[in-house]
């Protein structure tokens, strides 16, 4: 039998305040970045603060001083560029707030600043072919929507897990499952703010799957703590959670392992699109494996205290 | 063997039955099958997003309050002449969205609030303020988004587009999907047309339409404008008629003055073609009227002989020649510098009719075939080695259970890909992405099982009783996290929109069809591997 940890018996809840101190750095970081998002001073995606994505390929090597100086001539000056070398491919952002898009009069739309891309890469870049391969443009009022329905998204996610979690378990459980989850998606979203990472609707995506995945972990610990508790009805709850964090730590590291792999597998071979995405995987399956140890069960005992926490 | 253990492979191998059938569409080989094969199966299979086979995704927005505003203009007008008949003295103004008269006696108050049932007062006093009421406009509104929606479905379908989606959103939104189209700022252009045709006289005996210059660049047009804004009298009004110069390929403008009224507009079209004049070899767009239209025509071309009639769609003059005589027989042509193709975009949207109020193009996205493509390619290599790896991991960490697990997770992602043929679901990269991490949760099942497994052979149970109340301990386990991931993927299906929702359509029926799986599958191939004898050692 190949096993990755042999029984253990850490007392995990005895480092709960380290836990808790790591965490609120997390959390905080996570909070400042919602706020820049909300005052629009974090890197927003086109789909978030609206704006033009126009992706070309072209048939030889270009470099990005080239295009920029063809951006600049067709009057698109301080567009986003990122190139992809291995495919020939530039990717040029303008954002609404960009000073490209000032001098166009288009107060709703972005429509028609994907056309002067194009244009001015043709006629600046002469020698070269160019394939269009993707074009975005996204109003405004279509980005401040999106915004609106994740938030909406996040919130009824939060009163769904508390109302089934609470229905399953116990209330302090909902709290418990209900901080982990957050946790994550904060420290998460926190992360990638300090990096300068763009927040995207594809970062969202992962966001939210980071926060079912991490709502499983939570919930295999709180069931077996809960099976624990009417087996072990006269020890002291912390022992009962350290126990069962113990006894379900193999399957926790197992699980979170194949899902890192897959994560993995996203990052190297789901091509430009799926990037971001595998990296926010990768990065919550280890906050979230974390948090479900340190974060849910600590938090549980600080709601209850030491009372009894057996469900009549 | 168990007969719980035979019937729970039957069901299985009735679903892999079933699954088989719902992918047929998908296979190379489908329209070589038999008809009464084909009957089977659903009639498409699953259904590639745009951002994999390529195409356009564009979000317009009816402006639905313009709608409201020329009802309200009409109204006003018609107030207007009530006034007029009944010879009251009271002044009358639109300013686009109230109407403001004065000074209104009881008499002229109780006229137009029987005359137009719809309107409400909004401030009365020495005038009274009218509006069109609010479930008045939102019907208008409403109407409008509708109209627009067959009107753009008409044009796409002219055009030309193999299985376009073409929808309303919410309340004033239209989405068209549009798959591999191969001129993307054409079908654009096409749809976004609001095609509003008007016919209205060329002032040339004005002063001032001598002062105009006779071509400017298009960037003048603004200057040209703010120069003569405070010269242009009431009644009259500047538009532009673009000329390009067929050799260099320049285009100009040249501004035209016009009366401001027009004499007829596009609604009595009922068909419009391209023709090709011979003698310049250049494409233009024959018109013919309605009985209606034909009467009304005659009249206006009788009544103007030698002055110039300038034909307009949505503000831009496309061609203002002279009247030479009296026309007959409700035909008509617009000539212009356009090329073949502008001018069968011309005809469709002539055909197919003005949009009741303009369209703002909000979002567009799209997709050259290519990259499509591409991420196919990407998408496929992504799930063949995520497989591999977790696969390879399952099979090496808990050896011959492992290998179950696995062909678990092969049944697991073969049902996903049927049930998904069977809905006719669009798999986009974000669903990839949302199959990938299914068959993570897939994987989670096992190895909670699995680990409960080891814990009782640990405790000294034997296989058989240690596979037994391992499944019964994991399960209540699976079932709590698998609903709460579920719920999870409804709440991003509910409010999430695009690709957030192709995300949560494969993970929710990726982790429905794990439970299946998981709980049926897994645990008849170990009661059927303990059935006949009880085996001493168990693979784990």
């Amino acid at each position: 039998m190949i096993e990755i940890i042999k029984k253990t018996n850490i007392d995990f809840m005895g480092k709960r305040f380290i836990a808790f101190a790591v965490s609120g750095a997390f959390s905080i970081l996570g909070i400042l970045a919602i706020i820049a998002v909300v005052r629009g001073t974090a890197n927003l995606g086109i789909d978030f603060a609206g704006g033009t994505a126009v992706q070309v390929k072209f048939d030889q090597p270009v470099t990005l001083h080239d295009v920029r100086k063809a951006l600049d001539a067709g009057g698109l000056v301080g567009a986003d560029l990122q190139e992809f070398p291995a495919v020939k491919k530039v990717l040029v952002v303008i954002k609404k707030t960009s000073p490209a898009t000032h001098d166009t009069n288009a107060a709703s739309t972005t429509a028609g600043v994907s056309d002067k891309v194009i244009e001015s890469l043709t006629k600046g870049l002469r020698d070269k072919k160019l394939t269009v391969d993707s074009v975005s443009e996204i109003g405004p009022k279509v980005g401040s929507r999106l915004r609106t329905d994740a938030m909406w998204a996040i919130i009824a996610s939060v009163v769904g897990i508390l109302i089934y979690v609470g229905w399953r378990f116990q209330f302090s459980f909902s709290i418990g499952a209900t901080f982990a989850t957050f946790h994550d998606v904060l420290a998460v979203l926190g992360i990638f703010y300090v990096l300068g990472y763009e927040i995207n609707l594809i970062l969202l995506t992962a966001l939210l799957t980071i926060a079912g995945y991490s709502l499983t972990d939570t919930v295999v610990v709180f069931d077996r703590i809960r099976e624990n508790l009417r087996a072990m009805i006269k020890e002291p709850v912390t022992k009962v959670i350290n126990r069962s964090i113990n006894e379900v730590l193999s399957r926790t590291l197992v699980t979170s392992l194949t899902v890192f792999i897959a994560s993995l597998a996203l990052y190297f071979f789901g091509g430009e699109v799926l990037h971001d995405f595998a990296l926010a995987m990768a990065l919550g399956v280890i906050i979230g494996t974390y948090s479900s140890v340190f974060v849910a069960s600590p938090v549980v005992l600080l709601w209850v205290g030491d009372k009894q926490l057996v469900k009549k | 063997m168990k007969k719980s253990v035979k019937w729970r492979f039957l069901l299985i191998g009735l679903a892999l039955l079933l699954t088989i059938t719902a992918l047929l569409p998908n296979m190379p080989f489908y329209k070589d099958l038999p008809p009464a094969i084909k009957k089977l199966s659903p009639e498409k299979g699953i259904i590639l997003g745009l951002d994999l086979q390529g195409g356009l995704y564009l979000v317009f927005e009816v402006e639905g309050q313009k709608a409201v505003a020329q009802t309200t203009k009409r109204i006003s007008q018609g107030i207007q002449k009530l006034i007029d008949n009944k010879n009251l003295h009271a002044d009358v103004k639109f300013d686009g969205k109230n109407i403001t008269v004065s000074p209104a006696s009881p008499e002229l108050r109780k006229a137009i609030e029987n005359g137009y049932p719809n309107l409400s007062v909004t401030d009365s006093g020495t005038s009274i303020v009218y509006s069109l009421s609010e479930k008045e406009s939102k019907s208008i509104r409403d109407n409008a988004c509708e109209q627009a929606l067959e009107t753009i479905r008409n044009r796409i379908d002219q055009f030309g587009v193999a299985e376009p989606v073409i929808q309303r959103q919410g309340e004033s939104e239209i989405v068209v999907q549009l798959p591999g189209v191969k001129e993307p700022k054409r079908a654009i252009e096409l749809i976004g047309k609001t095609a509003q045709l008007e016919f209205k006289l060329v002032d040339d005996d004005s002063p001032l339409a001598a002062e105009l210059p006779a071509h400017i660049k298009s960037f003048e047009e603004d200057e040209t404008m703010a120069k003569f804004k405070d010269k242009i009298a009431g009644d009259n009004e500047i538009l532009f008629e673009r000329i390009t110069n067929k050799e260099t390929g320049e285009v100009t403008k040249k501004p035209i003055l016009l009366k401001k009224d027009s004499l007829m507009t596009g609604d009595y079209i009922s068909e419009a073609r391209v023709q090709i004049d011979t003698r310049f070899n250049s494409p233009y767009v024959s018109l013919n009227f309605n009985s209606d239209g034909a009467k009304l025509f005659e009249e206006i071309t009788g009544k103007y002989v030698k002055k110039r009639l300038a034909i307009i769609l949505d503000g831009n003059v496309y061609s203002a020649p002279v009247i030479q005589e009296k026309i007959s027989g409700g035909n008509a042509q617009i000539s212009g510098s356009y090329s073949m193709e502008e001018a069968k975009d011309l005809a469709i949207v002539l055909r197919a009719g003005a949009l009741p109020a303009p369209v703002n193009m909000l979002q567009n996205i799209t997709v050259g075939p290519s990259l499509g493509s591409d991420s196919i390619a990407a998408g496929k290599l992504t799930a063949i080695a995520a497989f591999i790896m977790v696969a390879g991991f399952m099979a090496i960490y808990y050896k011959l259970s492992g290998l179950i697990a696995d062909l678990a997770l092969v049944l697991n992602i073969m049902f996903l890909l049927g049930a998904m043929a069977a809905l006719n679901a669009t798999l986009t990269m974000p669903g990839i992405a949302g199959i990938v991490l299914a068959i993570g949760m897939a994987v989670d099942t096992n190895v909670l099982m699995f680990e409960r497994m080891r814990d009782e052979l640990k405790a000294g149970k034997t296989p058989r009783a240690s596979v037994d109340s391992g499944y019964d301990k994991a399960f209540l386990t699976i079932v709590d996290s698998h609903v709460t991931t579920l719920i999870t993927a409804a709440v991003l299906y509910q409010f999430g929109t695009g690709p957030i929702k192709g995300f949560a359509v494969t993970l929710s029926i990726g982790i429905a069809i794990n439970l299946f799986t998981s709980l049926i599958g897994t645990k008849a191939v170990f009661d059927f591997i303990n059935a006949e004898r009880e085996v001493q050692k168990l693979s784990i």
